[in-house]
Formats: structure tokens, sequence, C-alpha cells
């Protein structure tokens, strides 16, 4: 809506709001109510988590020795490493700097990209012993009644969150895209924060997700 | 009606500049995307309504009349589901919210206007869905989709709750756009304590669609999972647990009950002033009733679930929580009654809506009291009796109050007056329809017969009787109501800019309102219920 910008208006003020300082609250704001929708869309299958983890403490307990800490704790560092990669881009912005941005988003992406591949080693081991949710689980390495209830959540879990991953590549490139063609500067970079928002939202849910499934017994 | 049938509408409104349906179907107004909410809104109402007298008609007598039991089990599956998903969530909210709280505020558009047009677009997706449903097999499980029979009966249960689920980012895309607008885009001068009612009421809608939407979404998407590739989450079969399915439905589904009444509310505390005359009692009180209200939906869900063996302390919790929502409402409907006191009130269209909601929610809000309390609920339980509360709040109190804002603001919308008289025509047919239709339906219950049953024992064949020819007079009295809205549109005579003598901003601007809402930057003076120190004069 840039094109309706009368004169004297900043080229990113959009018509209906009065100054830059309220469009750039208004689109954070915004992007908090949004981060609330996806911490309580997660939050359905967090009580769900809890509510059979309570139900059968020793199932769970068996199976979650079937995942692999090393891999978990490798992507845990991978995700935090690109937190700090994304933060360090929208300071970039801040200062004017958007090539160093650009760099720093690329890199982002990149550590987006490996933990995915982390994703898949695991996920094709899982799926070659067949540790898969409800009625595909055909894996008979795990006592304890109803294991394929622990890999339904465990699949619904880390599936929806691999999704955000994909969802947050996604937008990383739409703003690298954006940024390479100087729509950015330290004046206008809400919708880069709002990006960084989401992509620390994704890696906090990963820093529950981690624990959770990993490492408590 | 055609003294002024020559005069023309004032130039430019949102109506006609831009002209072209792409200038429509692309358009960010939020006025227009209001009034392409309420187009199809008003399409689905029209089907759901269609459902519900056909419902009735085959319970007319005893036996099968005009519909085998199969076909009933889905006919009122679909009278649920869309007045529910279709037409009741979004009605007040998207419809009406949209057109008008821009203006209300005194800004442009809302914070977000592009994601505005998304969630209409996201609204159409979703009921493509439902509809492609409907032709494929319907659903059969009641608009509630319990498992473990959602999971296994035939019929297109997937394409129906992947329709509500895409419905429901529509919710939360408008929730979330009404916060920040409220938040950011007020005129300099409104604090929160000048905002019209009718935004607190939005408001507090906006804050549970963001909150609860998301968990029904999830809910959804589990179901959809467990029907396709069996997941185990809610089959007893599996280790798992279909009454953690109605925790998480229920957990969405009341509260979004009062997304459903809370914008209703807000529109009856605008009309019951402006008819009054007379400066709003209690504007505190009614606005933190909102929220309170808001505030308790989200803790009184298992009272849906009395009898489906949750533990009796969770019970008891459920139910003291449930009397606890008896609080705001009380203090809200007391206030309207205190504003009304003394007033010099007159009773156009939008206030005998006012009057009808008064009525009609009262008797919804104090049976829902009843079947909040343990004991009387394992009675009343699935019976009658719950219809006919919930017909109560919902169409006695929440449809009542969107007639009554469509007959309030439909002279700010198309700029043109409807028949008074054909109104209070409809108004009648529909106040002693409804009630007719309804009240017959508590005695039916306390009489034992259960809710959703294709036929009944022959002592209960009169009250039926009587309540399906209820239902004819009710929809008569839609159908005048269409009528003369409609011809209001091409044929009524200009309304001016405030018909009714009212304060809040939108009726200082034109009717139609122009694009950007308002010619001249408007200026807060005085507040929105200051009818005590400022003079305004009616334009009819």
């Amino acid at each position: 809506m840039s094109e309706i910008a009368a004169t004297n208006h900043p080229t990113h003020l959009q018509h209906h709001f009065s100054e830059m300082a309220q469009q750039n609250d208004s689109a954070k704001l915004g992007m908090w109510i949004f981060l609330l929708t996806e911490i309580l869309t997660f939050g359905g299958l967090f009580v769900a988590y809890a509510v059979y983890r309570a139900w059968n403490p020793d199932m769970f307990l068996m199976a979650h020795k079937a995942l692999d800490v090393q891999m978990g704790a490798l992507n845990t560092v991978v995700l935090i490493l690109s937190s700090v990669t994304m933060a360090l881009g929208i300071r970039a912005i801040q200062l004017d700097n958007p090539k160093q941005s650009v760099r720093f988003l690329v890199i982002t992406i990149g550590f987006a990209v490996m933990f995915l591949v982390v994703k898949y080693f695991e996920y094709a081991h899982k799926f070659h012993v067949g540790q898969l949710p409800g009625k595909f689980y055909t894996y008979t390495g795990i006592e304890g009644t109803n294991p394929h209830i622990f890999f339904s959540i465990y699949f619904m879990m880390t599936g929806l969150h691999a999704l955000h991953i994909l969802i947050g590549i996604g937008l990383l490139s739409w703003v690298i895209r954006k940024t390479r063609q100087n729509i950015f500067s330290s004046q206008y970079y809400a919708p880069v924060e709002n990006v960084g928002l989401f992509w620390h939202l994704v890696d906090m849910i990963w820093i529950f997700l981690f624990p959770l499934f990993y490492l408590i017994g | 009606m055609s003294v002024n049938k020559e005069s023309f509408l004032p130039e430019p409104n949102f109506l006609t500049s831009p002209k072209g349906l792409k200038s429509w179907l692309l358009t960010l107004d939020h006025k227009r995307i209001g009034l392409m909410y309420l187009f199809a809104i008003m399409f689905f109402f029209m089907i759901g309504g269609i459902f519900a007298v056909l419902i009735r008609l085959e319970l007319l007598q005893i036996g099968e009349t005009i519909m085998s039991a199969d076909t009933y089990n889905r006919m009122f599956t679909l009278h649920g589901a869309i007045m529910i998903f279709l037409f009741i969530i979004p009605a007040i909210p998207a419809a009406m919210g949209n057109i008008m709280l821009p203006i209300m505020l005194g800004a442009k558009d809302v914070a977000f206007p592009r994601l505005n047009l998304a969630s209409w677009y996201i609204y159409i997706g979703g009921s493509l869905f439902a509809i492609y449903s409907m032709a494929h097999g319907a659903v059969d499980t009641g608009w509630t989709f319990y498992t473990p029979y959602s999971t296994s009966t035939n019929g297109a249960v997937i394409s129906m709750t992947l329709g509500v689920f895409i419905i429901g980012f529509s919710s939360i895309l408008t929730g979330l756009n009404f916060i920040v607008t409220i938040h950011k885009l007020r005129l300099p001068g409104m604090t929160w304590f000048k905002m019209p009612l009718f935004i607190w009421g939005l408001y507090a809608t906006a804050i549970i669609q963001v909150l609860a939407t998301p968990v029904l979404a999830i809910t959804l998407i589990l179901l959809i999972l467990e029907r396709t590739l069996g997941i185990g989450i809610f089959d007893p079969a599996m280790g798992g647990d279909p009454v953690l399915f109605q925790h998480f439905f229920w957990f969405y589904s009341h509260p979004a009950v009062y997304i459903m009444i809370l914008p209703g509310m807000g529109i009856i505390s605008e009309m019951v002033a402006v008819f009054s005359h007379k400066r709003i009692f209690g504007y505190k009180a009614i606005a933190f009733s909102s929220l309170g209200i808001a505030f308790l939906s989200f803790l009184v869900w298992g009272h849906h679930m009395f009898t489906s063996g949750q533990s009796e302390y969770a019970a008891m919790i459920f139910s003291f929580l449930t009397f606890m929502v008896g609080i705001p409402s009380g203090i809200k409907t007391f206030n309207w009654l205190a504003t009304l006191f003394r007033g010099s009130i007159t009773f156009e269209a939008p206030m005998l809506y006012v009057f009808a909601f008064l009525f009609l929610f009262t008797i919804g809000g104090l049976t829902g009291i009843f079947l909040g309390a343990l004991p009387v609920d394992i009675h009343l339980h699935d019976t009658y009796f719950v219809v006919a509360h919930f017909h109560y709040v919902m169409m006695g109190g929440t449809v009542m109050a969107f007639l009554g804002g469509i007959h309030y603001w439909w002279p700010k919308i198309w700029g043109r007056m409807y028949s008074e008289a054909w109104a209070r025509v409809a108004w009648v047919l529909i106040f002693v329809g409804f009630n007719m239709t309804f009240f017959t339906q508590f005695l039916l219950g306390t009489k034992g017969m259960p809710r959703r049953y294709f036929d009944y024992l022959p002592q209960f064949e009169g009250m039926h009787g009587f309540s399906s020819v209820g239902s004819l007079v009710l929809g008569a009295g839609f159908i005048v109501m269409a009528f003369y809205l409609i011809h209001a549109i091409f044929k009524g005579r200009l309304a001016g800019d405030n018909p009714w003598g009212a304060l809040t901003l939108e009726w200082q601007t034109s009717s139609p309102p122009p694009p950007e809402n308002f010619l001249k930057d408007p200026v807060f003076t005085h507040g929105p219920y200051d009818y005590d120190t400022v003079d305004v004069q009616r334009t009819v």
C-alpha cells in the first residue's frame, strides 16, 4: 500500500497511520498477539503430553530411551545459534548495514536447514524400525502399555514444530529478498524484527520439546 | 417511502467509489470487507434457517414426516455447525464490527487492512470445504464432533472439520486486528474509558478469539489425524481418551459462546443509551464486566461435561464458577435497566430489539444457572431444556442484538431508511414466533424429551406441533425483514448523517461514509454518551 503515500509521508507509512512509530508499534503488537496464538496451538499438545505422561509414567520412561539424545542436543545447539544469527541480522539492519544483515539471515537459514537434516535422520530411523504413531506402530522393543501413544505425541509435536521451521525458512527468504532490494533500513525494519520474533518463538518451543521428550525419564 | 426518491446519496461514499467488481474483491476498505462478510454471513444464516425449519417440520408429527432418520441427523448437525461456525461467531465482530469499529474510534481503517481482506477469503475458503462436505454425504455427529463417533461414522467429517479449522483462522485474524486497532488507532483524546461500549465488547471478544480458537484448531487437527492415521489419542482401544476430546473441544467452545454474546451486549449498550436519550448507567461496570465474562469464560468448560465421568470435585468447581458468570451478566442487565429508568425512551425498531434482548436473554441466562447446578443438570442434560436454553441465549440474545444492530446501522451503511411500520410487523412475528418455538421446548425438556431425537412419544405431540408452528411464524418474520431491508437499500428515503441523534463518531460522518471514513479529520469533543451536556439533532 506504499503507493498511497501522500506528500511528506515516509515511503513505508501506510495511509491509515499518522506516523511511523504508530505503524511499527502496531506491527509489533500484532506479532506478539500472533505468537500468543502459536503458544496456545502448541499448548493443546503440551496438555496432551502431560495427560498421557501422567497416566503412563512407566511407558514414557521406557519409550523416551528410543530417542537419540545426542541428535536432540545437536539440534538444540543449532537452533540456539540460529537465534543468535537472527538477532545479529536484525542488529545489522538497525545499523543500516543491509549486506551484513543478509549474511546473517542466510546463515540463519543454513542452521534451519541443518536442523531439518538432523531431524530427517531421526525420523528416517524411526520409520525404519517402526516407532511410529498409533496404528502404524510396529516396534516391539519397548515395554509398557500403548507405547504408540508416546510416538503419536512425539511426531505430532516435533512435526508441527518442523512445519514451523519450514515456514520460518520461507519468511527468512522473503526478508532476505526485500533486504537485497534495499526496502529495509534503520527507519523501517519492523518486518525483519517480526520474522525474528517468530523465529525465536520456534526456537523456544524446541527448548521445551527437547527436555520433555529426550531428557526427563 | 418515496418522498426523497429522486435525491442522491452523498458523494464520495464507500459504496460507489471506486466502482466495479474488482474494486470490491480486492478492497482494503474495512467497510467493504465488513459488508462482504455480512452478505456471506446472511447467506449462511438463510441456509441454517432453512435447515431449522426442515427439522421442525420433521418433528411436526410422530414418525417419519418429511425425511428419514439419517437425513434428520445430518440436518441438525448442519444446522448447528452452520449457525455456530459460519453465522453467529463471525456475525457481529467480522461483519458489524468490521464496518463500525474503525469509524467509532475515529480511525481511517483497521490496523492491518490486508490481513482483514485475507480473513474474508479464508472464511470463504473454509465455507467451501463445509459446502463440499454437505454435497458429499455431510456429517451426522452433531456440531460438537464428539469422538469416538466422529472418528468412526461414515460421511464427510474430514472436509467439515477442515472447513471449521480454516474458518477459525479468519476468526483469529479478525480478533488480532481489532485488538491492535483498539490499542493503537484511537482518535487522540479518546481514552480507554471514553470508547463506546460496543468497542469494549469487541475488545473482550477479540481476546477470546485469539486465545481460544487456536485450541480448537489443534483439536480438530488431532481429530482429523485420528480419523486418517489412527494416532489413537482419542481412541480408548489404543489407550487414548475420548473425554480428552470433550475437554479440548469445550475449552474452545465454551469461550466461543461468549465470542457470540459479548459483541451483542456491546450493541445493546449503544442502543439502550441512544434510544433512552440518556447517559449510559454504570459505564465502567459494563466495560469491566465484559472483561470479567471473557476471563471467566475460560474456566467453566467442564459444565458441558457433568455427565461425562469427569471428577466430582472438578464438577463442583466448574459448577461454582458457572454461577460466577451470572454476576457480570447481571451487572450488565441491571445497568441497562437503570439506563432506561427516567430516560425519554422512544420505540424505534432498534429499541424494540433491545427490549426483546433484555426479556429473552434474562430467561436464557437464568436457565443457564439451572443447568450449571449439578443435580438439576443430571436431570436436564441432553434434553430439550438445553436446546431451549441456548436458543434463548444465542438467538434471544445474540441474534436479537445483531438484528437490532442491523436496524440501527442500516441507515448509516446504505444512507437510506427502512419502513418503520414493516419493521414492527417483522419484530412482532419474530418475537412471538421465537417464544412459541422455544419456550415450548423448556416444557418438553423438563418432561424428559431428549434432544436430537428423530421421533418422540405420543404425549409430546401437542408441544412439538406447537413449537413447529412457532418456527414457521419466526421464519415469516425473517422473510418480511429481508424484503423491507433490501427495499430500503434501493428505495428508502435518505437517512441523513444522524437519524437517531446519537453521539458516537460514526454518526458524525456522512451516510454512507466516504472511503476513509471522514472527509475532514474528526476531533474528539465529547464522550459517547454525553446526552446531558451535548445537544444533538436528528436528521430525519
